[in-house]
Formats: structure tokens, C-alpha cells, sequence
């Protein structure tokens, strides 16, 4: 049987790997792929929780798994739209150059 | 090693490696693709959780909508770095070095923690964890208000995603 920090273990590799896209790439539209990764690796550690805690009739880490789904696709809808706003306008989807709101 | 635990580690090592190509590969459509194999990856691991209910959603909205969306996305804001220049910006090792110290932070925590070696308990017998998960999402002494709130969040993110792409030329 696999125990818990296997899995914990794993959602924290995931969640490094997603940290960094976010920090090192250029383009917009691959920090959200980072994202993603890291909202992965989150619904992982829920999901992992509610299966190794003492009750599994308590179903809380899953409805918090779904909730984290649907924030992710809000997430994901609004940020595309965002993406593909900023480049029908100034022709650039990468983040260094979409600056105009630093001082 | 029991074969739940090689199971397991092939698993994760299959995610996490295609996890690392969607961050490190230059072309994006292929970054998106590597994408849809890691929530694949993350989708097995919830069946081997027993939350097929989280499975199935992570294949129909993860892999079927979201994914797919990024795929439109860069085919639609391609034209601007095709293949050309650096993927990377001038500090990405500032950003390797800080997510290696999240993780061996993260790491040295649950050292500390005594729950970490827990297993898990078996499932009792006549537990059917989708039929739990539905009525603790529609009872109100659960989880029906949050549940009532992310559908609001998501109708009012939806609007403001087709308000703020809409081509008013």
C-alpha cells in the first residue's frame, strides 16, 4: 500500500515543476500552463487527504477538488481572453512587454 | 515493493516527466499536448485514490475543454513568437533555484509531520463515494452553497471572458 507522503511528495514535485513555468517563461500563455500544473498538484494533496483520513464518508477534500475545478476553468477562461485581447491589440503575447500598467 | 507501489511510481514519474516538458519545451502546441498527457497522468491518480468521480471530471473538463482551449489560444497568438527567440526570460535560473528551495522546503516540512507514513483505511463495504459526493454537494447541511457559488463564479467568468475577446470592429 502506498503511503501518504508518496503522494504528498509527488503534489510537491508538481507543484515545483508548475512554479517554475510561471517564474522562467516569457510567453503568457505558457505561465497559465504553469498554473495549471500547480492547481493540479493541489487537487492531488486533497484528493489524497480525503482518502487516507480517518472518515472516508467525509467528503469534504473532494468538494473542495471540484470547487478548485471550477475556479481553474474561470481561471483559465478569463486569462485566455485576456491573452488574446492584449495580442488582437499590441501584437505580443510576452509578458515582458505587456507592461504598460508599471510605473 | 507491491504492485500498487510500482504502479504508483510509474505513474508519477510519467506526469511529472511530461509535467517538465510543458515547461522547458519551446514549441507551444507541443507544450500543450505535454499538457494533456500530465492531466492524463494526474486523472489515473485520482482512480487510484478511488475518486473515480474526480477521474472522470479531470478527463471531461480538464483534458476536454481546458486543454483544448490553450490549444485555440496558441494556435490564435501564434504568428508572434513562432519558434524564434528564447522561450525563457534572462532570470529563469532565479526561478529554478526558488522553485528547488518551495520544494525542499515543502520536503523538510512533512519530515516533521507524524501522519506521513499513514495508510489508508480500507473502503468500507457499500460505500459508494459518488453517491456521497453527490448528496454533500446538494445538501444544504453540506456543501450546497459553496457549490451554488462556483456556478455563479463561473456564468460571471464566462460573460467576462466573451466581453473582454469580443472584436467590436
Amino acid at each position: 500500500m502506498v503511503p501518504l507522503s508518496w503522494y504528498l511528495i509527488f503534489a510537491a514535485l508538481l507543484f515545483s515543476i508548475g512554479l517554475f513555468g510561471v517564474l522562467s517563461r516569457r510567453n503568457a500563455i505558457a505561465i497559465l500552463l504553469g498554473i495549471e500544473l500547480m492547481l493540479n498538484s493541489v487537487n492531488i494533496n486533497l484528493a489524497a487527504f480525503w482518502r487516507y483520513g480517518k472518515d472516508v464518508s467525509q467528503m469534504a477534500g473532494q468538494v473542495f477538488a471540484i470547487i478548485v475545478f471550477a475556479v481553474a476553468a474561470a481561471e483559465v477562461a478569463v486569462g485566455l481572453a485576456l491573452v488574446i485581447s492584449v495580442y488582437r491589440r499590441r501584437n505580443t503575447v510576452v509578458a515582458d512587454d505587456i507592461s504598460m500598467m508599471k510605473w | 515493493m507491491t504492485g500498487g507501489q510500482i504502479i504508483f511510481l510509474l505513474v508519477a514519474l510519467f506526469t511529472l516527466g511530461s509535467g517538465f516538458m510543458v515547461v522547458t519545451t519551446r514549441n507551444l502546441v507541443h507544450a500543450a499536448l505535454w499538457l494533456v498527457s500530465t492531466l492524463f497522468g494526474v486523472a489515473v491518480t485520482y482512480a487510484l485514490l478511488n475518486a473515480a468521480f474526480l477521474a472522470v471530471v479531470q478527463v471531461v473538463v480538464y483534458i476536454g475543454a481546458i486543454a483544448i482551449l490553450f490549444i485555440f489560444a496558441v494556435m490564435l497568438t501564434r504568428k508572434d513568437m513562432r519558434d524564434q527567440g528564447p522561450q525563457m526570460n534572462a532570470n529563469w535560473w532565479l526561478g529554478a533555484l526558488l522553485s528547488a528551495l518551495v520544494f525542499v522546503g515543502l520536503f523538510f516540512l512533512l519530515q516533521g509531520w507524524s501522519g506521513l507514513s499513514t495508510t489508508a483505511a480500507d473502503i468500507p463495504a457499500g460505500f459508494d463515494s459518488i453517491s456521497e459526493l453527490g448528496n454533500a454537494l446538494v445538501s444544504p447541511d453540506a456543501y450546497v452553497l459553496p457549490f451554488e457559488v462556483a456556478s455563479v463564479l463561473l456564468v460571471a467568468a464566462l460573460v467576462g471572458a466573451v466581453y473582454v475577446a469580443f472584436n467590436r470592429k
